[in-house]
């Protein structure tokens, strides 16, 4: 079983470490993992993705350009970009705050998550990456809300974000309802 | 030991430090910055000088000294900047002092772009500066290899008094995956050669790159090609994966050896059996390994990220047995598994897909 997933939204969304929390939890429920980051040139306020990809067996390309099954899409030129690229039943979960036109493609599941909005709800739009891993929550099976808190105890603890762990927690629990 | 997942200039730079590293030396350029960044926050705790130099030759020259005083000492750089660095590590094998050059690359030639490439084979595998010399070049192929490829670097380049070389590309250091982070025992050297200060308690040690005297200087540099020809029988490594059975063998290093092995997924998935044969060092190149391939290989096909440099260390090893391709992508482009599967089908006479 082979998992390739895109996380991708504007430079500053938190779509990067989205997928590296994603990555370090599969990682330690024992499975491959590769994150690979799009470093080419961005500007300020441009585009940034990376990709996942979480396996029984041992990974041979960490490249994805095809043949994605899940995408994590923060806003509509991510939408855009990767819905070409889903594989047949793949899943797509959008952020709506930020997208403006309906998925209408047959061959993928789409999960609707108003997650920016519900980010500012919560207090901070920075959280906004998180309210979208309530979308794994919900319809997959990959982990659970515990995998979650502690990879962020892990990986914010020892930083000065780490003040801000159960806001994130919190943006997960209202993406939830 | 649980694994971090971490990227592999990270990985590269704490194995460093682990190793025994105590003297970094660098200069920024993408795709490598999070070497010195990683050195510059690590390095004060773990003992060692961490100095981002005004420039690359500089930086080298601060590893020439370091060497040269017996200090496990390494720089990092890409593309263009190992290039300037060159004219140093030439000093640096001409005094036969170790260090480990890493060499995060990316796509030329000039300035070229920050993208991934191959495209450093010729520079870092014959020499790369001006002189007879060659410096060994390692080349991991996930972000564990980079990890424990230092250690090894390390460890060569001390056992033979040789800079070592590693070579990935910028996806590698870019990427991350689990890695173990395994401490090593390292290689013990004999430090009586060094320049560290003897307060006149032992005959005065001269280390130079000078000889004005042909007799002399030849002499060294024959001496120094019977090194390159013990570390030519020693350190050779490579993952050879052809089986008996197999009709093509691919050979690619690196990152891009991980998309042959997808294409050659794709292709059993067809009925075409094809394996890989995957340099670990480039200098000194795997020959051997093309001399015993099974008689059901009937081509070869060199794989890599430039306009074709490692296919010639490839037909100099298959020396006109078989024939050998050719397929790359070059700039910055990567190429996809079902390309390189379609080079094998048209290799083979069989339609693409």
């Amino acid at each position: 079983m082979t998992t390739r997933i895109i996380f991708s939204g504007y430079g500053g969304q938190g779509v990067l470490v989205l997928g590296e929390i994603v990555a370090t939890i599969a990682m330690k429920k024992g499975k491959h993992v590769t994150w690979m980051p799009s470093y080419g040139p961005e500007m300020r306020g441009g585009t940034a993705n990376c990709a996942v990809i979480i396996s029984d067996k041992i990974i041979g390309s960490p490249i994805v350009l095809s043949e994605v099954d899940i995408l994590v899409a923060m806003n509509q030129p991510s939408v855009d970009k990767f819905l070409p690229k889903m594989s047949q039943g793949g899943m797509v979960m959008e952020n709506t705050s930020l997208t403006t036109k309906k998925i209408t493609d047959a061959h993928v599941k789409v999960v609707e998550i108003d997650a920016t909005n519900i980010a500012s709800e919560v207090g901070s739009l920075r959280v906004a990456n998180m309210v979208m891993l309530a979308g794994f929550l919900k319809n997959l099976d990959l982990f659970e809300m515990k995998d979650i808190i502690e990879v962020l105890e892990e990986r914010f603890s020892g930083s000065r974000s780490k003040d801000l762990i159960p806001l994130n927690i919190k943006a997960i629990e209202a993406g939830m309802k | 030991m649980a694994k971090v997942l971490m990227k592999g200039n990270d990985a590269i730079s704490e194995a460093a430090i682990q190793a025994g590293c105590k003297g970094f030396f660098g200069y920024p350029i993408t795709p490598q910055n999070e070497i010195p960044e990683y050195f510059s926050r690590r390095m004060e705790e773990a003992g060692g000088v961490f100095i981002q130099a005004e420039s690359e030759v500089a930086a080298i020259n601060m590893v020439y000294g370091a060497a040269a005083a017996g200090v496990r000492t390494m720089t990092t750089s890409s593309s263009p900047g190992i290039a300037l660095k060159q004219e140093g590590i030439s000093f640096i094998a001409g005094a036969d002092l170790p260090c480990v050059i890493v060499n995060v690359s990316r796509c030329g030639p000039g300035l070229g772009g920050i993208l991934p490439a191959q495209s450093d084979y010729f520079q870092a595998t014959r020499g790369g500066g001006h002189g007879d010399y060659y410096t060994p070049v390692f080349a991991p192929s996930n972000v564990q290899e980079c990890w424990d490829m230092v250690f090894h670097a390390f460890d060569v380049a001390e056992k033979y008094r040789t800079p070592t070389m590693i070579l990935i590309e910028g996806m590698l250091g870019q990427m991350m995956e689990p890695c173990e982070m395994t401490k090593r025992p390292t290689y013990q050297m004999d430090k009586s050669w060094c320049v560290d200060g003897n307060a006149d308690k032992r005959p005065r040690n001269t280390i130079t790159s000078l000889s004005l005297y042909a007799e002399v200087l030849e002499q060294m540099n024959i001496d120094r090609f019977k090194k390159y020809e013990e570390i030519a029988k020693n350190e050779t490594m490579v993952d050879n994966q052809v089986k008996d059975g197999d009709e093509v063998a691919i050979v690619a290093y690196g990152t891009p050896s991980r998309i042959v092995l997808n294409a050659i997924e794709e292709l059993k998935a067809d009925g075409i059996k094809a394996g890989l044969i995957r340099p670990i060092t480039l200098w000194p190149f795997p020959s051997g390994e093309f001399q015993n391939l099974p008689s059901s290989v009937k081509h070869v096909l060199a794989a890599e990220l430039s306009m074709g440099q490692m296919v010639e260390d490839v037909r100099l090893a298959v020396n006109g047995k078989l024939p050998v391709h050719f397929y790359g992508r070059t700039g910055g482009s990567i190429f996809e598994p079902v390309e390189i599967a379609n080079k094998v089908r048209e290799i083979l006479g069989k339609g693409a897909k």
